[in-house]
């Protein structure tokens, strides 16, 4: 890398050209990254739409304020990052400076809830696949009962005819817990848990990665070599970080608030 | 305009300029990554068609013949890893692909050299970690690696799993420097419809990459958790589903075979016009049926799942998109026999490799269409005759014109000719052992015998011993090959700058060609305008016909 002033490649006819063939790769990896998490979002439909009584149960553990807080944090890096750009683009170096960190600082203050977030579940045994252990749970589990009122239209065969069970004896349950739908724990909670754990632990990779690449940005602003001649890399960087943004916007509703 | 006519090894070229192996490894230069790729790409072909041998072996008695059960599923799963992901879908884009196209542009290098840099070094480690499987328990699963047993069985799926994840993202890469130097690179007089077909199926085959190789990703990814933390996504005891596994390692893996055959395709439109001497006929239909794959490829990964228990209706309609597919592939096959209808055919040894093409690809192509029908398929389906579909696609088809393009390129990329008779000889070889390999198996394949396995009826044993045989011819047939290409470096002749008459600019500069592509910047015309160009004996090549003289063939 050298600083200063806008280069050209040599293989680039113009400082134009070369701007837009970055830009145009850059648009071309966010699509993959959308295709990657494509795959949990087209694994999480498949799961939701078979077992809806699942996700209707499960995401009660999720925190919402704390995920609602989440966001915000993120929106708010969001802006941060585009005025950051916009600072690149007017020579503003002090600014520039500062707006990437308080970007990097809203990403520490993501990964820190999440942390919350994360151990709260580990506490409680609320965990993936094989690993799934509800410390609280056990006294109102009833395996072989069929989940009651599904919210889709079921196939009528797999309906269930039997009666719905009886509610359990008082004073079993502590009051203050949720009770599950039904009073049932439904089959199968731990795919839950599981497709939790592999979108934020995938999302939160993406907010790692894109940490690093802005510190690398905080560094080479820092040396003061980006100006309204030559601001690409701040440029992609943002469009990285407001996809990063962006995949949380969607994985919020769709793990947290779910009805 | 003035094009170089004789041969450039005594000046600076991409050769020689810059000494020294760290001149290489650090190099920019796609011509140099071209040729690095190349041989390590060759490197796999080599180390796959090992396995493959030693599997035909153990194939040729019906009980044991040399290895145990479990060697025998390893290194047929080695064989098939080693050469789809490690040979035949980067093969062509990454090695040839690298080194022409820019030259084809007439640019002087990829949108992002550093990236492609980058690309190439992914590879390398992705290839270190699928070998590494090898010493740390060699894989058993298939190269499909499905669920459930890929996450039960007790050998180094996690190693090979990641490793060609690594190697996805190779290729996205590669994917996305094509695509963006297409866009961004091309002179402002070379439209979309004069540029060469190679550039063409080039896109469309990046096109694929970065839109199907993510959902590998995440798929690779899934298995990963799945065998190191449980979270059970495709494990019916913890309420996940492994038929979904299979959904999307095929909506990957069935455009990738489109990955594998588009760049073939566009190497065998380039080998068909130049050595007919005539105008390519059809360009925009040729071009535009490349798009047309590209997309269709996308719908039609069902197929490979007719008896996974997938609903009649999802049968049906993947059946019937599967048929689509046929269309454009025709449609190419058509006008490349139409290019050569009153063309001079010409049977110089990379034409031979695209006859060669026609005829096997035809072949793996309709019996595709055997597959994609639902009653067919429920009884061919993971018999013999699969193999042999997908080797006479795969191999009579990608790698065939894989070995067409290196033949017409190699005088650009080494400076040097061949021995024309030798590698006419190595080409009618690896035919004749091709097919007697694979042709038996489309025949015991038919008559129920199953693929993968280590033991089988003895009635079948006629068609394997065949079919071993046919294996060997084709390893001498490469050995041969391979031998020919060796000895040019170091006895052949020098190239000229246009050895063949072709009219596309890679043979606008010398050869090899400079450092930076080209000592004058060519200007883009028809790239199928051959007529231009006339054959003189005092160069060895050919060179631009004067202007107003009528050019063509001596
Ligand atoms: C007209 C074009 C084609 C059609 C209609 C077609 C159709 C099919 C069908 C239906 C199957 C599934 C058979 C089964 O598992 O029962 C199949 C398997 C396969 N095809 Fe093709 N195919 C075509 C071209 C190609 C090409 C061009 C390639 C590669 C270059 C290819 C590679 C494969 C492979 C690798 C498999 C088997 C994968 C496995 O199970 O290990 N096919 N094809
Ligand atoms: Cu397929």
């Amino acid at each position: 890398m050298h600083s200063g002033h806008a280069q050209v490649a040599h293989h680039f006819p113009s400082v134009r050209a070369q701007f837009e063939a970055g830009k145009l790769g850059m648009w071309i990896f966010l699509a993959t990254e959308i295709l990657l998490f494509g795959g949990l979002f087209c694994a999480y439909a498949v799961y939701r739409a078979n077992h809806p009584e699942v996700f209707i149960y499960a995401h009660r553990y999720l925190d919402k304020v704390l995920g609602g807080i989440n966001t915000a944090v993120l929106i708010l890096s969001s802006f941060t990052m585009a005025w950051a750009v916009r600072a690149a683009q007017l020579s503003q170096s002090q600014r520039l400076v500062r707006l990437l960190a308080a970007t990097i600082a809203c990403g520490f203050v993501f990964l820190g809830i999440k942390y919350v977030e994360y151990e709260h579940k580990w506490k409680e045994g609320l965990l993936w696949g094989k690993r799934f252990k509800p410390t609280h749970q056990e006294r109102v589990v009833e395996k072989d009962v069929p989940p009651p009122r599904p919210l889709t239209d079921v196939n009528p065969e797999e309906r269930s005819t039997l009666p719905l069970p009886a509610p359990p004896p008082a004073g079993l349950a502590r009051p203050e817990e949720s009770t599950p739908v039904g009073g049932v724990v439904p089959k199968n909670v731990q795919i839950f848990f599981s497709v939790y754990f592999l979108m934020t632990g995938l999302h939160g990779l993406h907010v790692i990665a894109g940490m690093i690449v802005l510190t690398w940005m905080l560094w080479r602003a820092r040396q003061g070599e980006f100006s309204a001649a030559y601001f690409t890399p701040v440029d992609l960087a943002g469009l990285y970080w407001h996809l990063v943004d962006l995949i949380w916007i969607y994985l919020f509703p769709l793990l947290y608030l779910i009805h | 305009m003035s094009v170089p006519v004789g041969n450039a090894l005594h000046q600076d070229n991409y050769l020689t300029h810059g000494k020294g192996w760290k001149s290489w490894l650090f190099t920019l230069d796609h011509k140099r990554i071209g040729v690095m790729y190349l041989i390590s790409i060759l490197a796999s072909f080599l180390l796959g068609g090992v396995f493959a041998l030693l599997v035909r072996m153990e194939l040729w008695t019906p009980q044991r013949t040399i290895m145990d059960a479990n060697t025998y599923n390893q290194m047929f799963t080695l064989h098939g890893a080693a050469m789809i992901f490690l040979f035949i879908i980067p093969g062509i884009p990454a090695a040839l692909g690298n080194f022409i196209l820019p030259l084809m542009l007439g640019a002087k290098d990829v949108a992002f050299p550093r990236l492609n840099l980058l690309s190439y070094y992914l590879w390398v480690v992705g290839a270190v970690f699928a070998l590494v499987s090898i010493i740390t328990g060699a894989v058993d699963t298939g190269w499909t690696f499905y669920t459930p047993y890929s996450t039960t069985t007790n050998t180094s799926v996690i190693s090979i799993t990641f490793g060609v994840f690594i190697l996805g993202f190779s290729s996205i890469f590669t994917g996305i420097n094509f695509i963006v130097s297409i866009h961004k690179l091309r002179p402002p007089t070379m439209t979309w419809f004069k540029m060469p077909l190679f550039l063409w199926s080039l896109y469309g085959t990046a096109l694929i990459q970065i839109l199907a190789t993510p959902v590998l990703g995440i798929t690779l990814l899934l298995l990963l958790a799945e065998r190191a933390l449980g979270v059970g996504i495709f494990d019916p005891a913890l309420g996940g589903d492994p038929v979904l596994f299979q959904h999307f390692f095929w909506f990957y893996s069935h455009p990738a075979v489109y990955i594998m055959i588009l760049p073939a395709m566009g190497i065998i439109s380039e080998l068909v016009a130049t050595f007919s001497h005539r105008h390519i006929f059809g360009y925009k239909f040729i071009a535009m049926s490349s798009i047309a794959i590209a997309v269709i490829s996308f719908l039609v990964w069902g197929h490979h799942m007719f008896v996974s228990g997938q609903s009649n209706l999802a049968n049906l309609i993947f059946s019937i998109l599967t048929f689509l597919v046929a269309i454009p592939s025709a449609v190419k096959v058509f006008n490349w026999v139409a290019t050569m209808y009153k063309g001079e055919v010409e049977l110089a040894t990379p034409m031979l490799y695209a006859l060669a093409f026609l005829f096997l690809f035809g072949i793996g192509g309709l019996t595709g269409l055997f597959l994609g029908a639902l009653a067919t398929d429920v009884h061919l389906t993971d018999t013999y005759f699969v193999v042999a579909h997908f080797h006479y696609t795969m191999f009579g088809g990608t790698a065939i014109a894989f070995f067409g393009g290196l033949f017409y390129w190699w005088p650009k990329i080494t400076g040097r000719m061949y021995r024309e008779k030798w590698a006419r000889m190595a080409a009618f070889l690896i035919f004749i052992g091709f097919n007697t390999a694979f042709l038996a198996q489309f025949i015991m394949g038919a008559q129920g015998m199953p693929r993968r396995y280590y033991n089988y009826l003895p009635e079948f044993a006629p068609y394997h011993k065949v079919s071993t045989i046919g294996a060997f011819v084709l390893a001498v047939g490469f050995v041969l090959a391979a031998a020919t290409l060796l000895h040019s470096l170091y006895a052949g002749e020098l190239a000229p700058a246009n050895p063949w008459g072709a009219a596309t600019l890679e043979w606008h500069t010398s050869s090899p060609p400079p450092h930076e592509n080209f000592e004058t910047q060519p200007v883009p015309g028809d790239p199928y305008d051959v007529d231009q160009w006339v054959y003189d004996a005092a160069a060895g090549g050919y060179v631009l016909a004067p202007a107003g003289a009528s050019g063509g063939r001596a």
